[in-house]
């Protein structure tokens, strides 16, 4: 028993990757035999860090090997470590959840669209499992790379001159970004001689001046990397095309890409970066913040002025990639627990959008779309005809995609009761928290700053989901009600359904995560732990 | 042999940006494949430059640390040459599809004036 738990953090990424492999000889023609092996293999995973979480929850010591696995069994600053710790296993079952949404969403149609499917899907999500468990620097590029070769194949998915298109700037893009990554490992492993992160975080506050230099200009330079994949200001300008051109399971897997960039930010700037090291401490905090503030404002003036809704989502992946980076920029240490609960949310918010979107279009032809706004621009000319429409009834499809679209509006702009609410009163909560007696904190122009922005970005959401709605929903239907197969619906609704839980479920889920936010602002212990952890099988 | 290495980084990155802005995606993937190699020979760099110092020991020989080089750094060119090497191919396919679905080698899939 005990023998078969210490091999579970290697699960995630190893169940995947075999799945992949063995799905590609298999005959395109069986497709749904291939999505049902894909389905059990991720169902697996999601258990596997499902357990992973609850046995992180109690603690350090409830983990096997507390948490660390040595590939290979070669003890931490020499081997390459995984470790399990709350935010991976956090970040795990997001992404396993995630990945089993989209995966029953293409089964109804949208995995016949081209080759091999399937084992991409598995492939990225061995790839971000990977990169959330891995302790080791160039173990980061490696799983990086095959999460992002697993997208390149997976965003031209279907094909189609657009998706080429926005595929080929995405490819470009993230090929600089990598080899702007190798610099920065490279650089960092030049100046300290590590690339295990415990190992680079107790070796950074005793470092010489030059060498210090060399480090930061490494990490400024990685970071780079890590905000184009999160769709930081400056850096984004490709997300929302690449994103509203791909398929819709393989846009809602993308949400959680974003959130990998962050992830990465999160945990190298408070391990490395934290209290603990020295002259460097909190470096670079002043770029994440006027970014992520930039991020914001550039996100919700394009959610404002997107016509589409795959584009309107692509923005609102930028806003809530904007609130988390000007969260961790503020560098208040009560905040990374609320951040965390925002992440969860706005991520599975943002997912089920992307999966609506498509059923909700289905029914639209692109001539209604530009009917609707001529008739907003000239007012409606035909009054008459609707007088006999009276008493038609709302068919049951569109009920309920309008009653996921309205959650999903109320969830995105961050209205009560549900859990986009709690996660914004969490951040700002933390954000005006008093701390202890005796400690006089005053709240800065940065602080009322980042409160105006999240307030209008939920206001900016809330305008255009509203008119998006009504155009869609409260229009005369033009006798196609888009025809939607349950198990289509089934992951969108699950969706919605989790972040409803989480509203309900907040105070347990808040608990984790104030415990995972003060693992994070307690460096040292991560540090501890990996390199102190014993090898298997004695000595 | 320090001047001649960073000269060639210098220009073999100077080059590989220079493509990668420019509009044709033929220039775009020579412009990332220099950045990859400059990329290659500046994480060789990092792990100190050393003449006539083998990475492994050899057979029976004695583990001086000042008679060898650093071998991590070349096992880590090592990789990033075969993952640059694996992106470079897909970028050519993705090129080639595009050229096929667009009739141009433009990156934005239309001719645009002044070209």
């Amino acid at each position: 028993m005990t023998d078969w738990l210490q091999h579970l953090p290697v699960l995630p990424v190893i169940v995947p990757l075999a799945v992949a492999a063995a799905l590609i000889p298999v005959d395109e023609r069986e497709r749904t035999l291939k999505g049902s092996i894909s389905f059990l293999s991720t169902v697996a995973v999601f258990v596997v860090a499902m357990i992973l979480m609850r046995l992180s929850a109690a603690g350090e010591g409830a983990l096997p090997g507390a948490g660390v696995y040595q590939l290979g069994n070669w003890p931490a600053p020499f081997g390459i470590v995984l470790v399990v710790d709350r935010l991976s296993a956090l970040m795990l079952c997001l992404t396993s959840g995630l990945a089993l949404a989209a995966q029953v969403y293409s089964m109804a149609r949208w995995h016949t669209a081209g080759h091999h499917f399937h084992s991409l899907l598995q492939l990225l999500v061995a790839g971000i499992n990977g990169a959330v468990l891995t302790g080791d620097l160039f173990n980061l590029f490696v799983f990086f790379e095959m999460m992002l070769a697993a997208s390149y194949g997976l965003l031209l998915h279907g094909s189609g001159p657009l998706r080429v298109k926005a595929g080929l700037h995405y490819v470009a893009i993230n090929l600089a970004a990598s080899s702007l990554f190798l610099v920065g490992v490279s650089l960092i492993y030049g100046a300290t001689g590590t690339l295990n992160m415990a190992d680079l975080a107790t070796k950074l506050p005793a470092l010489a001046p030059e060498s210090r230099m060399l480090v930061e200009t490494g990490a400024a330079v990685l970071g780079i990397a890590f905000l184009v994949k999160s769709g930081m200001w400056p850096l984004s300008f490709w997300l929302p095309t690449a994103y509203a051109a791909t398929t819709p399971p393989v846009a809602a897997i993308f949400a959680v890409l974003t959130k990998v960039g962050i992830y990465v930010i999160i945990r190298l700037g408070l391990l490395v970066f934290g209290t603990a090291a020295g002259a460097s401490a909190g470096f670079g905090q002043s770029w994440l913040l006027a970014g992520g503030m930039a991020t914001i404002a550039f996100g919700a003036i394009g959610v404002l002025a997107s016509q589409a809704m795959g584009r309107l989502a692509g923005y609102s992946v930028l806003v809530s990639s904007g609130t988390l980076l000007a969260a961790i920029g503020l560098g208040h240490p009560e905040m990374i627990a609320g951040a965390l609960f925002y992440l969860v949310s706005s991520t599975l918010t943002i997912a089920a959008f992307f999966l609506l979107i498509e059923l909700v279009e289905r029914g639209r032809d692109a001539a209604a779309d530009v009917l609707a706004v001529t008739m907003e621009a000239f007012g409606d000319f035909d009054e008459n005809e609707e007088e006999e429409e009276v008493g038609v009834a709302i068919p049951g499809t569109m009920a309920v995609l309008g009653l996921c679209f309205l959650v999903c509006a109320v969830l995105l702009s961050g209205l009560p009761p549900l859990s986009g609410f709690i996660a914004k009163f969490t951040l700002l909560h933390g954000l005006f928290d008093v701390p202890a007696a005796g400690q006089a904190r005053t709240i800065s122009a940065a602080d009322w700053t980042y409160v105006a922005l999240i307030i209008l970005s939920g206001l900016a959401a809330m305008i255009a989901m509203n008119r998006i709605g009504i155009r869609t929903f409260w229009a005369s239907i033009e006798g196609t009600v888009p025809r939607v197969v349950v198990i289509e619906i089934t992951p969108v609704v699950v969706l919605l359904a989790a972040c409803i839980f989480l509203s309900f479920q907040a105070g347990p889920a808040m608990r984790y995560m104030q415990a995972t936010a003060d693992d994070l602002l307690n460096p040292g212990g991560y540090s501890d732990r990996v390199l102190t952890a014993p090898r298997a099988g004695g000595q | 042999m320090e001047l001649i290495l960073s000269a060639g980084i210098g220009t073999l990155t100077a080059s590989g940006v220079y493509l990668l802005l420019r509009p044709r995606t033929y220039q775009v993937v020579i412009g990332l494949s220099l950045l990859s190699y400059a990329v290659n020979l500046f994480i060789f760099g990092m792990g100190r430059l050393r003449v006539n110092a083998p990475p492994i020991l050899e057979p029976g020989g004695v583990g001086d640390l000042a008679r060898h080089t650093d071998p991590l750094a070349q096992a880590l060119v090592l990789t990033a040459i075969v993952i640059g090497f694996a992106m470079t191919a897909l970028f050519l396919v993705v090129l080639l599809a595009s050229r096929g679905f667009t009739g141009t080698d433009h990156v934005d899939g239309r001719e645009q004036r002044g070209d």
